[in-house]
């Protein structure tokens, strides 16, 4: 099966680095899936969950935002902040949660609003 | 001459200096791996930031409605100089050296007829430019609580820095920080942060798709590339500080210890000195006899 190298980084570490079959993306206008030789493409990631297929079997990670860009041969996540899935408990959902309502009620837009239904969407999932 | 108890007391006391710049020397040794661990880390982000970055302001960057955070407002009436240093002394030059290069650029774009302000990160370099500029302070980022720099930190500053520019309080903004060569060598380094100036890097020219549009990603990530420079700055900032303090202490230990040397030796000279006055005073009174 066609491999592709795939790599999740925040600002503060690299999270993985690993070949990976397919990567399911949570995309600002959209789920997707990227496999190898996926057409280019760059765009904004909301809060939710990544599925990440290697050969070994599946890893997921919780994304609060960032970036994705995919050619052909990789993947790269860029995430404002992520966790893998293990590390996620309601506690830290939780005040993911809060974070972002703390936000909103603070700055008061559109994005910080819609920020906070991601939030609370992307946990509950 | 100084007499003996004196001497006595001098070295013990540059001894326990010694013993004090050695412990710090090794406590800076090992945060400086950390630090330069840290900051590795980072790199990887900042690198691919970067130069998706880089690909989007080239083709966005020259169209009309470019953001602000990109094309500049117009003007460079105003600076903000943001200056990064350390919240602790005692590690050679490297406050001072930032701090220097923030005085030079500030005195020069005040030469130059421009208003400037300064919002200063880190105790010592507000100390050190307190005496000229303390007029130009707008504000002041307490970091002395945190113990490892972590990107919340980064991103409180940005924000503070970024609703500065949306309410119009400057133009242009500029980071000064310390550059991390080597434990022997850092550099201060002035990086402009807005106007954003990415390096249109020659990309491998794949043409992406962006979703949504170049200018709604652009105006998403910008904010995030503010962010993103200052945090990578106050870690090259954090390993520069560690490896100027181990570097520091590194010459206050060699010199304490060339002045223990130099002391026991005239010590020991006074106290022969001593000895034969007292044996000419014991023989000189036998003959006497």
């Amino acid at each position: 099966m066609a491999m592709m190298q795939f790599e999740l980084v925040s600002p503060e570490r690299k999270l993985a680095s690993v070949e990976a079959s397919e990567v399911q993306i949570p995309g600002a206008e959209g789920d997707f899936t990227a496999m190898p030789d996926h057409a280019p493409v760059i765009t904004t990631l909301r809060p939710g969950y990544l599925t990440v297929v290697t050969a070994s079997g599946t890893e997921e990670y919780f994304v609060t935002g960032g970036f994705a860009e995919v050619s052909g041969e990789s993947t790269t996540v860029l995430a404002e902040r992520a966790f893998a899935k293990a590390d996620m408990t309601s506690e830290l959902a939780a005040e993911l949660v809060a974070e972002a309502d703390a936000a909103h009620s603070a700055g008061g837009t559109d994005a910080t609003a819609k920020l906070a239904a991601d939030m609370a969407a992307g946990i509950a999932l | 001459m100084p007499n003996l108890s004196d001497l006595k007391n001098r070295i013990a006391s540059v001894k326990s200096t010694r013993k004090i710049t050695k412990a710090m020397q090794m406590v800076a040794a090992a945060k400086l791996r950390r630090a330069q661990e840290a900051a590795e880390a980072g790199r990887p982000y900042a690198e691919r930031f970067n130069a998706v970055m880089g690909g989007l302001a080239a083709s966005v960057g020259s169209s009309e409605g470019a953001p602000k955070l990109l094309a500049g407002t117009g003007s460079t009436q105003t600076h903000l100089l943001v200056v990064m240093t350390a919240e602790r002394g005692l590690c050679g030059g490297f406050n001072g050296n930032i701090a220097k290069a923030a005085k030079a650029a500030a005195q020069k774009l005040l030469a130059e007829g421009k208003t400037v302000k300064i919002l200063t990160v880190g105790k010592k370099g507000r100390e050190a430019i307190k005496r000229d500029l303390a007029d130009h302070f707008i504000g002041h980022v307490d970091l002395s609580e945190v113990k490892r720099i972590g990107y919340a930190d980064a991103s409180g500053i940005a924000q503070d820095v970024l609703s500065r520019f949306d309410a119009g309080e400057f133009d242009v903004a500029k980071i000064f920080f310390s550059r991390f060569e080597s434990v022997i060598s850092q550099i201060p380094t002035e990086q402009q942060i807005i106007p954003a100036d990415f390096e249109a890097s020659g990309e491998d020219g794949t043409v992406y798709d962006y979703e949504p549009s170049e200018e709604e990603i652009l105006a998403d990530l910008l904010p995030r590339g503010v962010a993103t420079q200052i945090f990578s700055a106050l870690l090259e900032n954090g390993a520069s500080e560690q490896g100027a303090r181990m570097s520091a202490m590194d010459n206050a230990t060699r010199n304490a210890g060339e002045m223990i040397d130099k002391l026991t030796i005239q010590y020991n000279r006074s106290r022969q000195a001593v000895i034969t006055n007292e044996l000419i005073e014991i023989i000189s009174g036998a003959e006497a006899l």
